[in-house]
């Protein structure tokens, strides 16, 4: 666990070199002498949440003196991803500005570099995983500081009783709480077995195929397992390849275990099918299960969050950052990434992850081992694989490792979900690529 | 001097009242009234219409005017060729089922005694009245995958559940119904008070030389409301051509893209993916064909009220 603290100043005093024109100019003290900032952050769906952070800025501006406009901005009906839109138009508008995902690499050109603040960070935090690198390192530029609040994995959460009951699994004893995984029989084989079982059983596993977040990422993170690349690093499409006939071949067996409509699923899909009792898993974040706490206690207290089965590549989970970025038109640069780095210590994260019930995840490798995942429940634990403190599986992105520009638009137009919706309903495979590859073809324009 | 000053005052006297006449002219008042909806028109409008014109003129990138080769581009796409059907397809079968129901509900209506008319048509128009997202969140409940209720009557029926938004095709039923569903009560307002302003001499007349129920319908009711459904299925097609909202909530364009339409697939490819000026190409795809059929339908009104 990180405990070394640092100071505005020390940041500074290391940066000043690397921030000649003025970035790193020290603060004039007085009542707000340091000026203002503004700040647009995800508004989280957990009740109170959002006071960790609030509290947190709050804190650092009296210290700084500077006089922080804090606005929680919800992801509901996309208002962040508009906001995001419209500011990066206009040049105008918050300091920092929470963008997830691919957002940052869309409007690397209009973000001011965070080398200086991410190099200190990791010094002090530990190392990224490549999936924040990869969306948050652009050219060698660091576009953002990836935010705590609001990135998750979106692994598995199984309900213990139904696996055990129609497939004889015991998920607790393969993923026990305060140990590492004893999962090495947990593969993509075991997984369809289960998810067979589960069916028969009447309770099948709900994994979308809609177009939306949920739904690709479990399918990004099959396709990284079976090490299918659709379109390689360099921009070149490779999808008429074994590895993604494989992964195909793999979700056209399982969605005949899954309920019929999961094509149309969006992200409250899933939620809502382990909340009403029917499904014996589903692909998510602790949402839904905070959110059964509250409304399904019965179906809560047998709820485990654990890790992704294994394909012939490896064990793969999708990863889904937020990255906190300031504009290059932001008029307090320095102060921004002083606040940056002021959230981004390890007992600010702690204190988010804590008011966030265990949702919100660090992208720090020394700061997935809070108390807060080991002590959530019920069941007790249930939250401690969560965060993949034993690095158990490799966090990664659908779409990667394709050029930022290409890899959105896979993404966002659910181009895997999509192939693997048709090649079930009977389209044949080749045709299935064919028509993946043209829609990667019109993705490549400049 | 004293000329010099006398006809600068008549110059200024005239000047006065030229502008006097100006501004007591029914036309400038009808305009300076007019003018605060006219700027905001414009900056509502034409002001975003003309920025999305040119936003679908430049690169991806928004670097380089490109003239029309986003549009070479779209024409060039099988998937945007289904938008353009199921855009059809949509706002066509919507529009007509709207306009039939309107219609004969119109005619029950107008049928009910003027006493208890009034409930029926306040009735008649919530699901116009009301927030058409709030009303498809509504729906979409009665869809849903997890908790149907339209499913969970059949299934005690001892029928089989539907797949309401997981199958293409009723999906699209189900988008469609919904648009109805708001859209219907506007035919109908529209429809009763026509039906209202057709004199009640001309179906005496009719029954007097034995015309009969359908007679007077196709020779007396549709002519007299011929503007009137008109404009009507314009505005309708115009608004159902241009909806978001409905498909947005319910399907977000799925299964696969079965019932994207125009706006929702702009909206998917210029801001969920980034490709802004793809996306005002899409949303502007309609333009040409909206005004060429906007223009007909006005220019047929206009020469009716002429001939009347």
């Amino acid at each position: 666990m990180v405990s070394r603290k640092v100071s505005r100043r020390r940041f500074m005093a290391n940066t000043a070199a690397l921030s000649a024109v003025g970035v790193a100019a020290p603060f004039v003290r007085g009542a707000y002498a340091a000026g203002k900032l503004s700040v647009g952050f995800w508004d989280h769906w957990v009740p109170n949440a959002n006071g960790a952070t609030e509290k947190l800025i709050k804190e650092w501006g009296e210290k700084e003196k500077v006089d922080v406009q804090i606005d929680f901005i919800t992801s509901q009906g996309n208002k962040l991803l508009l906001t995001t839109a419209a500011e990066g138009q206009a040049k105008s508008g918050h300091d920092i500005l929470a963008q997830n995902t691919f957002l940052p690499a869309r409007n690397a050109e209009l973000l001011v570099p965070m080398n200086d603040v991410m190099d200190q960070l990791i010094k002090d935090n530990g190392k990224v995983n490549a999936t924040v690198e990869y969306l948050g390192k652009v050219g060698g530029k660091w576009l953002g500081v990836p935010a705590t609040v609001g990135s998750q994995i979106k692994g598995p959460c199984s309900r213990i009783d139904l696996l055990k009951k129609h497939a004889g699994i015991d998920i607790q004893a393969m993923y026990p709480a305060g140990e590492a995984p004893k999962a090495d029989n947990w593969t993509f084989d075991t997984f369809l077995k289960a998810a067979e079982a589960c069916h028969k059983g009447g309770n099948p596993f709900g994994i979308g195929l809609g177009t939306t977040s949920d739904n690709v990422d479990t399918i990004g993170a099959v396709f990284h397992a079976f090490g299918a690349v659709m379109v390689n690093e360099k921009g070149d499409i490779v999808i008429k390849n074994d590895q993604v006939r494989q992964a195909l071949d793999f979700y056209k067996k399982l969605m005949a275990f899954l309920p019929p409509d999961v094509a149309a699923w969006d992200d409250a899909s899933n939620n809502k099918f382990l909340v009403s009792g029917q499904a014996s898993m589903i692909m998510n974040p602790p949402s839904a299960w905070a959110v059964a706490k509250r409304d399904a206690p019965q179906v809560a207290e047998q709820c485990w969050t654990h890790g992704f089965p294994a394909g012939p590549k490896g064990r793969y989970a999708p990863f889904l950052p937020f990255f906190w970025c300031t504009w290059n038109f932001s008029k307090n640069q320095s102060a921004a990434k002083s606040l940056l780095l002021y959230l981004s210590q390890s007992s600010s994260a702690e204190k988010m992850v804590a008011a966030s019930g265990g949702y919100d995840l660090p992208s720090f490798e020394k700061l997935t081992t809070f108390k807060t995942w080991a002590e959530e429940g019920p069941p007790k634990g249930t939250l401690y694989h969560y965060p993949n403190p034993h690095n158990h599986q490799i966090l990664s992105v659908a779409a990667a490792p394709a050029p930022h520009k290409i890899a959105e638009q896979i993404y966002n137009q659910g181009i895997q979900t999509q192939m693997a919706v048709r090649y079930f309903k009977g389209e044949p495979l080749e045709k299935t690529l064919d028509w993946a590859s043209g829609e990667i073809e019109g993705f490549m324009r400049n | 001097m004293a000329d010099i000053v006398a006809s600068s005052a008549a110059a200024r006297a005239s000047g006065r009242t030229s502008l006097h006449k100006v501004m007591q002219r029914k036309s400038t008042i009808a305009f300076l009234m007019a003018l605060p909806l006219i700027l905001m028109i414009f900056i509502l409008v034409a002001y975003p219409a003309g920025y999305a014109i040119w936003l679908s003129m430049l690169n991806k990138s928004m670097t380089k005017f490109v003239g029309f080769g986003n549009f070479d581009f779209l024409f060039k796409r099988a998937t945007f060729w289904e938008i353009v059907l199921q855009s059809c397809i949509f706002a066509i079968t919507a529009v007509i089922f709207k306009a039939i129901i309107g219609f004969v509900v119109a005619h029950f209506v107008n049928n009910i005694p003027t006493k208890g008319q009034r409930k029926w048509r306040g009735m008649l128009l919530v699901p116009w009245v009301i927030p058409a997202a709030m009303s498809t969140l509504s729906w979409l409940w009665l869809f849903d995958p997890s908790y149907s209720a339209f499913n969970w009557i059949f299934v005690h029926l001892g029928l089989p559940k539907i797949s309401w938004l997981g199958e293409a095709g009723w999906a699209r039923f189900s988008v469609i119904l919904v648009n109805v569903w708001i859209g219907a009560p506007f035919f109908l307002i529209m429809y009763l008070a026509a039906l209202k302003s057709v004199p009640e001499q001309l179906y005496e007349a009719a029954s007097i030389d034995g015309a009969t129920w359908w007679q007077r319908i196709w020779f007396v009711t549709l002519p007299m409301m011929r503007n009137i459904i008109a404009i009507t299925i314009l505005f309708s097609t115009i608004v159902t051509f241009a909806n978001f909202d409905i498909v947005r909530v319910l399907t977000a364009g799925g299964p696969l893209t079965a019932t994207h339409v125009f706006a929702t697939w702009a909206f998917k490819v210029g801001i969920e993916s980034g490709d802004i000026p793809l996306g005002a190409t899409v949303s502007l795809f309609m333009v040409p064909i909206l005004a060429v059929a906007a223009t007909f339908i006005l220019r047929d009104i206009s020469k009716r009220g002429s001939e009347v």
